[in-house]
């Protein structure tokens, strides 16, 4: 995890929020990196559905930041779903076993359900006598990757409504996803996505390249965003923004023009 | 309605915008976006509702029923029925927790559970209804539900029902939000400028013509309603007359003074394309001086030495 994006009281132990990461014109993966190895670190049970990357690269990244994602998984405290590797697995299983990615062997991409089945069935806490883990965490990369998949982006906001109602509703977990914002005014489908997931978050962390193009010393900036608080405040206390550097192990942020490469 | 005079009308009754709000029955569509979010004007106008008496009916399909009556008192909460879409509204759990026969269903039944006495009817929202049902059907369903067929002269003032649905404004194309639009007797667009919230209130009063009126407010923590100033715009930033004016010339490490001799030398240098008299004559009357040009050329094997001139030939 990075030390530095925790003393933002984004990662406080609250329970029972949907966080959702954002990025626009630059990569936000950092982020699910920082988040990953945080709840591991913090002994929560991760349900990790990754479509975009293998388990190696996770594991790879996770290694910088002080966690094994290899002896997690051994232990039971994580759960990967790789999405590339069973996406090829699921049109060599016979058609009546379930499978999360149910819906890529359909003609009209239908809804969620079986992944989010997965999901339930993951992170139901079960008592048993072993050592109990703390709050149930899922966490996506990335959500926008349904849309590409063919996945219609009102059934990609059940699935999030339905994780957002058992996870942190009724088992005071957490949810953590990855959504792009292409910028493209076109793209309707991901605007919907990406509004529609605004409306549920309690948090919102936004990264944006800089407006000028690509700087050495500053890689982007980060708005912080919090909604939905328990009670109504004031917009102003609400919002943050940071720029930031990524470096070989972690991540360094600053105020806006507060560079130590400008300074 | 300027906006200073409903301030002024506003700072007279402090709860003016809501009790307006609701005076007209019907529909209150309260349109917001990620930015303003619409739902703390919502739980304000069902406060205001409940403290008048009335019964509630909330079909809450994006938040958890505790969410919602967070921040509400027992007074309010015991007049406010929560219909829980939120936990399982397509039958996706094995126990099936859903509301028998789906979104369609739930809200058609609220239309039979306000039979009698004033009502409120809370819809959040209005958008995820959008997007699980027919906009035709949803239009229908809403038309029926706050009345609109009957004529004002049957209903009592007293049996009026009032729907309030919160609309996100991004999610949807502008076919439905018109029609959705059409359907309301009043309509709240939600926005603010510099940290501060403000409501865009049209009211379409029947046979008159519609109103349009802007109220900035805020909603306290425990949804009651407060009436702000508008704010005003700071095109200029704020002086700083505390601060020294700091030198840029100083601590340099360039030179940006000349002095008296250098100045001199520079004012009686000729720049080389400065067309004076002397250079004119100059021009006119090559001197021995000066050496002629010559050009020297060598022709390739294949150009034309044609001494004639091409343009010979023009009738011009």
């Amino acid at each position: 995890m990075f030390p530095e994006l925790n003393n933002f009281n984004t990662t406080r132990a609250e329970q029972g929020k949907l966080t959702l990461l954002c990025d626009a014109k630059t990569d936000g993966s950092f982020l699910v990196h920082h988040f990953l190895s945080f709840y591991l670190k913090a002994n929560c049970k991760v349900c990790f559905v990754a479509l975009v990357q293998s388990f190696s690269h996770y594991n790879m990244v996770g290694q910088k930041l002080g966690v094994s994602l290899t002896t997690a998984r051994e232990r039971g405290q994580l759960v990967v779903l790789e999405g590339l590797k069973s996406a090829v697995d699921i049109f060599f299983r016979p058609r009546e076993e379930p499978h999360p990615l149910q819906f890529l062997r359909e003609a009209n991409a239908g809804d969620l359900q079986p992944l989010y089945a997965f999901v339930r069935d993951t992170l139901e806490p079960v008592d048993c006598g072993e050592a109990a883990w703390r709050c149930p965490v899922l966490l996506v990369d990335d959500l926008s990757v349904l849309l590409s998949l063919g996945v219609g982006p009102v059934a990609v906001l059940d699935f999030v409504h339905y994780c957002r109602a058992t996870v942190c509703r009724e088992w005071k977990g957490n949810v953590v996803a990855l959504v792009h914002d292409s910028g493209d005014a076109e793209d309707k489908e991901s605007d919907v996505l990406l509004n529609g997931l605004s409306h549920q978050s309690h948090l919102i962390l936004r990264v944006e390249g800089l407006a000028t193009g690509f700087c050495k010393d500053v890689h982007g900036q980060l708005r912080i965003l919090w909604r939905r608080p328990l009670q109504p405040t004031t917009p102003r206390d609400r919002s943050l923004t940071y720029q930031y550097k990524i470096q070989d192990k972690s991540v360094s942020f600053f105020a806006k023009g507060m560079s130590p490469a400008v300074l | 309605v300027t906006p200073s005079e409903g301030v002024r009308r506003g700072t007279g009754r402090i709860l003016g915008m809501l009790e307006s709000l609701l005076a007209l029955g019907g529909l209150v569509l309260l349109r917001d976006s990620v930015e303003w979010e619409g739902r703390s004007l919502l739980k304000a106008l069902v406060k205001k509702s409940a403290l008048c008496g009335e019964q509630v009916h909330v079909l809450g399909c994006e938040v958890s029923e505790e969410e919602f009556r967070e921040g509400f008192d027992s007074s309010i909460n015991s007049r406010l029925v929560y219909h829980d879409l939120f936990r399982d509204p397509l039958s996706w759990s094995k126990p099936g927790k859903a509301l028998p026969g789906g979104p369609l269903e739930a809200l058609r039944a609220l239309d039979k559970r306000t039979g009698s006495g004033p009502a409120t009817i809370a819809l959040d929202s209005l958008s995820w209804l959008l997007h699980h049902l027919p906009c035709p059907i949803l239009c229908q369903t809403l038309h029926a539900l706050s009345r609109q067929d009957s004529c004002p002269g049957d209903t009592l003032p007293g049996e009026q029902v009032r729907v309030l649905g919160l609309l996100h404004e991004e999610l949807h194309g502008p076919g439905p939000l018109g029609a959705l639009s059409s359907l309301a007797q009043t309509e709240v667009t939600l926005s603010g400028t510099m940290g501060q919230a403000s409501a865009h209130i049209l009211y379409r009063r029947p046979r008159q013509r519609p109103t349009l009126q802007t109220q900035w407010f805020s909603i306290l923590p425990d949804f009651s309603l407060e009436l702000q100033v508008e704010p005003l715009l700071e095109s200029q930033p704020p002086s700083d007359l505390h601060t020294p004016s700091v030198d840029p010339t100083t601590h340099l490490t360039f030179n940006l003074h000349l002095s008296k001799k250098e100045r001199e030398a520079k004012d009686s240098l000729t720049l080389p394309f400065q067309f004076s008299s002397e250079k004119q004559q100059a021009l006119l009357r090559p001197g021995l001086g000066q050496a002629t040009s010559h050009i020297f050329y060598e022709p390739d094997a294949y150009d034309d030495l044609d001494q004639e001139d091409p343009d010979d030939d023009l009738d011009v």
